[in-house]
């Protein structure tokens, strides 16, 4: 299950971030707003992805660029929120 | 004591010539903002002094002196003048609050070229319409952003140089140029382009109810209006560590994070991470900042995060903070002065006025949720929302306006006289944009409705349009909802500002389907995805309501008002001119 979740939010970043010409790996563990790959402004839409797919409500104090630096740490988040 | 001292004397005897005292101008120097912030500064022994501390993502640090500052910025003019850029020319910069920015701004009036800063999170297509309105010859970008303007790079006829400065030079692609500033020699000599007041320096793209963003120009002598607003609202002194928050992209990442305290000889800090309120408190604590300029959305998340976090660090450097962006709520003001022990002082203007218009002053009485009072040397009114003339009566709610002639007043609309000439209420129809301009009759009506108390004070109401102001940036619905219909699954679209409780609004677009297509939350998050890529994160509606029909006049047009009144809870207001069932 939790890697279940972690392929899809991964799938969703690379099909949603990540340019076709890019030739960055991107893993579990990629910096995603560190590195620019995800633009801090973007991460909106990155937690309504996260939102509707899980059915969650991710309170922005939890939503910070750091929460939401890897797909590892996103995930972290959702499960906490999944109660 | 405050550089203002008291307002109510300053009001009596005002010249802008002060700015001129302020900065110690004497006439026959150049003036060039480029030259104005760094050389100038140098030529008066200020060279060793700190004028940038930056810090990245990952608690990346640099320093910069005015020296550096100086001749770096002298490396790009020098840049620029070698790849044919020409006096007049426009030069955008795309990309985030890097040093390269803040440095490559100075280097591009040095040269005599109008820079064309623009908000790194645009999409293409938000890009590509403001490049081709400016018919902008080079774009200076980083190699995380360039991809997006090789997508639109062929529809640009005009974009002769793509200029890469920070990432990888393997990375480039065909035609374009690698320049790296910190790697070529320093350029202790360049000759600055001797600009006049009306040279044009800064082009800045605002967004209208209808139709495309506009360049609001901007010229030289613009810098006395933002000095002098920076000496006297800001209040910055000599050994202050000021943080403007926003990004050049906007017209307070250049006026007041560049132009104003740059002219002046403060040093400045960037912090360019994404918002935590830790990250940020953290920030005033290692930079010991003094002065403060944010908005009210930052200050309404560190409102939510609560008062234990604030005493967790040691802010007790703060002397002063300002807001601007939107309308800053009493909470806001009453909280900053419980947990900081010192008031936000909101702050009114736009990107047409170029600097501070109506405002709260060091010393003066705040009242919480005002926008206070108008700058000495600007006329303000209130005009009557049907005659357009001033209202006397304290308390009557009309259209903010003033009498034009302050020197940061933007020069036109690139191109689009006619829509500046729509701007001054009492212009003549073929007024020419340099006679409204000077003429103390008309009125330049900015698009806000207020009303004033007794005491003078101003209190901001609202837009008087359907411009979307979503955390300080104004977005057109237009822009918006063309975008929309170029989805494969939208046939019509409507977007409105929705209240919100931190950012003031947000989009929320009404759409209806084509057929074949069913609504569904995938399809929604498409939707948004689609505009964010196309326009950028503040356009992207944060709910879509997918609807059967949307509310037209019987000639068609999309009654946007009456989506928004009933999100809003108000009055729908007159319908009889709505299309029947």
């Amino acid at each position: 299950m939790a890697d279940e979740m972690k392929d899809m939010v991964l799938e969703y970043v690379i099909d949603e971030y990540v340019d076709e010409d890019d030739d960055e790996e991107v893993g579990y563990d990629t910096p995603l707003i560190s590195s620019g790959i995800v633009d801090s402004f973007s991460m909106v839409s990155l937690k309504v992805f996260l939102e509707k797919k899980y059915k969650i409500s991710l309170p922005d104090n939890e939503a910070t660029p750091e929460a939401f630096d890897t797909v590892n740490s996103i995930c972290e988040l959702v499960k906490k929120f999944q109660g | 004591m405050s550089n203002i001292g008291s307002y109510e004397e300053r009001r009596k005897d005002f010249s802008w010539d002060i700015a001129k005292e302020v900065l110690d101008w004497k006439e026959g120097e150049t003036l060039n903002i480029g030259a104005m912030c760094s050389d100038r500064i140098c030529e008066r022994g200020h060279g060793d002094k700190k004028a940038l501390i930056w810090q990245g993502f990952g608690g990346q640090k640099r320093t910069y002196t005015f020296n550096d500052i100086r001749v770096l910025s002298n490396g790009y003019a020098r840049f620029l003048q070698e790849q044919g850029i020409e006096p007049g020319d426009r030069v955008c910069i795309f990309m985030d609050k890097i040093p390269g920015l803040y440095i490559s701004f100075l280097g591009i009036l040095k040269a005599g070229a109008v820079a064309q800063p623009l908000f790194s999170a645009f999409g293409d297509e938000s890009l590509e319409v403001r490049l081709e309105s400016a018919g902008t010859k080079m774009i200076l970008t980083t190699q995380k952003h360039v991809k997006k303007v090789r997508k639109i790079q062929d529809r640009l006829p005009s974009l002769e140089k793509i200029v890469v400065i920070e990432g990888s030079p393997d990375k480039l692609k065909e035609g374009e140029i690698f320049f790296d500033v910190d790697a070529s020699p320093r350029v202790e000599q360049f000759d600055v382009y001797k600009s006049g007041p009306e040279t044009p320096s800064v082009l800045h793209y605002t967004s209208g109810t209808t139709g495309q963003p506009k360049g609001a120009q901007h010229v030289h002598s613009s810098v006395w209006g933002q000095a002098l607003t920076t000496s006297w609202v800001l209040d910055l002194k000599e050994d202050d560590v000021y943080w403007c928050t926003a990004d050049p992209g906007w017209v307070t990442g250049t006026s007041y994070g560049i132009i104003g305290p740059w002219s002046l000889g403060a040093t400045q800090c960037v912090l360019d991470s994404g918002f935590t309120s830790a990250a940020w408190y953290q920030f005033i604590q290692d930079n010991k900042v003094t002065v403060w300029y944010s908005a009210p959305t930052a200050i309404r998340s560190l409102m939510r995060d609560g008062d234990e976090l604030v005493k967790k660090f040691d802010l007790s450097s703060l002397r002063h903070l300002a807001s601007v962006g939107e309308p800053l709520n009493a909470e806001a003001v009453i909280w900053s002065e419980k947990v900081f022990g010192l008031p936000f002082h909101d702050t009114f203007w736009q990107t047409e006025t170029g600097a501070m218009m109506i405002t709260n002053y060091p010393g003066m009485k705040i009242k919480p949720g005002s926008m206070g009072k108008p700058f000495p040397g600007i006329e303000a009114g209130i005009l009557d929302l049907n005659t357009h003339q001033p209202v006397q009566e304290p308390g009557t709610v009309g259209l903010i306006a003033f009498r034009p002639g302050w020197p940061s007043m933007f020069r036109t609309y690139l191109n689009k006289p006619e829509i500046y000439r729509s701007k001054f209420v009492g212009a003549k129809p073929d007024a020419q944009p340099e006679d409204l301009r000077n003429d103390e009759s008309l009125w330049y009506v900015s698009g806000d409705r207020a009303s004033f108390d007794k005491d003078g004070y101003y209190w901001f109401v609202g837009r008087d349009d359907d411009v979307i102001n979503t955390g300080g940036h104004l977005v057109g619905p237009f822009e918006i909802q063309s975008a929309l219909v170029e989805h494969e699954a939208v046939a019509e679209a409507a977007a409105i500002g929705k209240p919100d409780e931190v950012n003031m609004e947000v989009v929320k677009a009404f759409v209806t389907l084509n057929p074949g297509y069913e609504p569904s939350d995938d399809l929604e998050l498409n939707i948004m995805n689609f505009i964010r890529k196309r326009l950028s994160p503040l356009a992207m509606p944060q709910e879509i309501e997918y609807t059967k029909k949307l509310p037209k006049t019987r000639s068609g047009k999309i009654l946007r008002r009456y989506l928004k009144a009933l999100e809003w809870g108000q009055e729908v207001g007159d319908l009889s001119t709505l299309e029947d069932d």
